[in-house]
């Protein structure tokens, strides 16, 4: 790997996971897309840095951009809180107004003499991490130092800030400064990403990580180190991707670019955020969409076996175990089930030996009967308490019951059979309808 | 007579220059179970905020023990609308619980195992030592509510405010809070309550302030908590009107 390639590796990984701690933040306070505004807000800074300046100073316009997004944020604050400007409606106003008067000064540059090249402002709206410098390196590595060590040291306070600003007031924080300081360490992080992935991509760096991590663990600790790692994760894979290395050690571009021609740095680092996302979103324990899908269809498969068993016991309730046995059709006319489900179900009781088939049907087997037992007590106890504790209608009781009695913990159930006395032989109670 | 707890001169909140509360004048005695009674909209929870200069005020003071808040901060706690956090942010319940040691810990330093153990403490008092480290969103309403309680606790104040706390809890908790009013009172303690359940405040408080943007009236329950002045406060809302013969009338019987 070419001396360039480290370089601009080691500053897109930087900025990703700094961004990504300090959009963590912004993604729980609900104000994910303030990095958005200052970053479009920055750019009319930058053009007007240039014409002070006189020259392309990455330094000074980087200064400029920051007070620009400043700026931004503030008149943000200003319109939601004098005029009754909802927040959505505020932001839109001030990214779209702050980003029109940077295109204008950008295309005022660009027709002065020479200007256009020397400005080089095209590289801040799309982003241009392959023109990264020794001293742009120095200053990402300068300025993350600096918002991490913010970070590490007013944790506390952010937190309580993040979490409940009036409980935090209530205990004499100055919530205003801390605020403050908070935005403009985000300020700070956006301004610095712009001539790496562009102003337009920038929200990207700081959602993405946060919102990705989130996923994973219900610790705010976890989670911002987490977004740190993810955010540099997606901008050294990013930036390698980009700078064609990935076609060097895999021996294809994964993105299909022909040989000689490479992707621009900043969206195929927002893409790795995106797949980072998607994958958090989908196969995440617990919070993922794939584990809650999981969780509902085991529970339905639960509700499922449990509503066969009991309706075979009460097909044959009171007469000798096993005395008759039940066809497919009377289950589906009792349940309300299709063909198929009923097979389903009784395929899968018959694999666990509840059922067993029989001539003109199937039957219950001794260890189907005794957990058949257990659950319609459970029901009838919980159909009882409705009845009586909750005073609803006998003949709504049974739907009711219907669903709770798959969940009901022992503990509540030792407390139905002592209110309703069936505890005496761990018997089944009578139906109540 | 003990020495005011609180002293309210001449407060007026105004919210975007429409007056939310006028000329508020109210002392509130130490030691007791104080509860603020007044319709929607009347300013109850606005009447606390400014109190803990949370929002502005056009005009008046507040004085703790005669000092002005700033100068007080460390013996007031605080019990916010449940409503007003996002339940799903990743803290555990004993984090929300150490948050209330945090203004004495000051700038920097971090909760250690002192305040962990007096965070634990604070929980078993609301009953909810056994869910210290869950997730803050698989807490049902009524546990919401005593997280929020415990963190007040650990404050280890000496005046505290609570907004709404009745609000949407189960019977379990709405006992365990009145449980915990009292040990607080028998502490020797002030609290000061945001109410709106008129049956219950004969018999939970001590002290009634009745609130309708302007003071009604304030004092013992027995002297203040009376038909005429709930009219008064209410206005000629019928169904609030029953409730509040109601709640007069089963005052009456009882004592």
């Amino acid at each position: 790997m070419s001396y360039l390639t480290w370089l601009v590796m080691i500053g897109t990984a930087l900025l990703g996971g700094t961004a990504g701690v300090l959009g963590s933040f912004a993604v729980l306070r609900r104000r994910a897309l303030v990095g958005d505004v200052v970053a479009h807000a920055a750019l009319p800074g930058l053009c007007l840095a240039f014409l002070v300046i006189g020259a392309r100073h990455f330094v000074g316009m980087l200064f400029g951009a920051f007070l620009a997004g400043l700026a931004g944020i503030a008149l943000m604050t200003i319109v939601c809180r004098w005029t009754r400007t909802k927040e959505d409606a505020a932001l839109g106003l001030v990214l779209s107004t702050f980003f029109g008067a940077g295109i204008m000064l950008s295309s005022y540059i660009q027709n002065m003499d020479g200007g256009g090249s020397r400005a080089g402002l095209e590289t801040y709206i799309y982003g241009q991490a392959a023109g990264m410098l020794r001293e742009d390196l120095v200053l990402i590595i300068a300025v993350s130092a600096l918002v991490l060590a913010v970070l590490a040291a007013f944790y506390k306070e952010f937190k309580l800030l993040s979490f409940d600003p009036g409980f935090a007031q209530s205990q004499g924080w100055p919530t205003l400064t801390l605020d403050l300081t908070l935005m403009g360490s985000l300020t700070l992080v956006t301004v610095m990403g712009l001539p790496i992935v562009g102003v337009v991509l920038m929200a990207a760096m700081l959602i993405l990580p946060g919102a990705a991590a989130r996923f994973w663990t219900d610790r705010l600790e976890r989670m911002l180190l987490l977004s740190a790692f993810l955010g540099a994760a997606a901008g050294a894979i990013g930036s390698l991707i980009s700078a064609g290395v990935a076609r060097w050690w895999l021996g294809f571009d994964p993105l299909g670019f022909a040989e000689g021609q490479t992707a621009p740095t900043g969206p195929v680092i927002v893409l790795c955020g995106t797949g980072v996302f998607v994958f958090s979103m989908l196969f995440a324990p617990n919070r993922g969409l794939a584990a809650r899908v999981w969780r509902w269809w085991r529970l339905r498969a639960k509700t499922g076996d449990e509503n066969l068993l009991r309706t075979l016991y009460e097909f044959t309730e009171g007469a000798a175990a096993g005395a008759r046995p039940v066809g497919a059709s009377e289950l589906t006319s009792a349940r309300a089930w299709s063909r198929w489900q009923a097979n389903w179900r009784l395929w899968r009781a018959i694999l666990r030996g509840w059922v067993r088939r029989v001539d003109g049907g199937v039957e219950l087997t001794p260890v189907g009967r005794a957990e058949a037992e257990r659950l319609v007590r459970a029901h009838r106890l919980w159909e009882l308490f409705l009845i009586h504790g909750a005073s609803i209608a006998p003949d709504h009781v049974d739907r009711d019951a219907d669903t709770m009695e798959h969940v009901l913990a022992p503990e509540i159930l030792a407390e139905l059979e002592l209110r309703f006395g069936a505890a005496a032989a761990g018997e089944v109670p009578r139906s109540p309808h | 007579m003990t020495a005011p707890a609180i002293e309210i001169h001449d407060m007026t909140v105004a919210y975007h220059r429409k007056p939310v509360l006028w000329d508020i004048d109210l002392i509130l005695p130490e030691g007791k179970l104080i509860c603020i009674v007044g319709p929607n909209g009347a300013g109850k929870s606005t009447l606390i905020k400014a109190a803990l200069g949370l929002v502005p005020l056009a005009s008046g003071k507040v004085e703790f023990y005669g000092q002005p808040y700033s100068r007080q901060r460390h013996l007031v706690g605080y019990v916010p609308q449940r409503e007003s956090v996002d339940w799903d942010f990743p803290v555990t319940v004993l984090d929300v619980v150490l948050m209330g040691t945090y203004g004495r810990l000051g700038w920097f330093r971090r909760p250690g195992e002192t305040e962990r153990r007096w965070a634990r403490q604070c929980l078993e008092q609301v009953a909810m030592a056994d869910y210290a480290s869950r997730q803050i969103r698989q807490l049902s309403g009524g546990q919401q509510q005593r997280v929020f309680l415990a963190r007040a606790l650990a404050q280890d104040a000496k005046i505290y405010f609570m907004d709404e706390p009745f609000v949407g809890v189960d019977a379990a908790t709405e006992q365990a809070v009145v449980r915990l009013l009292r040990s607080l009172r028998a502490d020797g303690k002030t609290v000061v309550v945001v109410h709106h359940d008129l049956q219950t405040v004969r018999h939970y408080f001590d002290h009634v302030v009745l609130i309708n943007m302007r003071l009604v009236e304030a004092g013992p329950v027995e002297e203040v908590f009376t038909a005429a002045n709930l009219q008064n406060t209410f206005g000629g809302r019928l169904t609030i009107l029953e409730e509040a013969a109601e709640a007069v009338r089963t005052g009456n019987r009882s004592s």
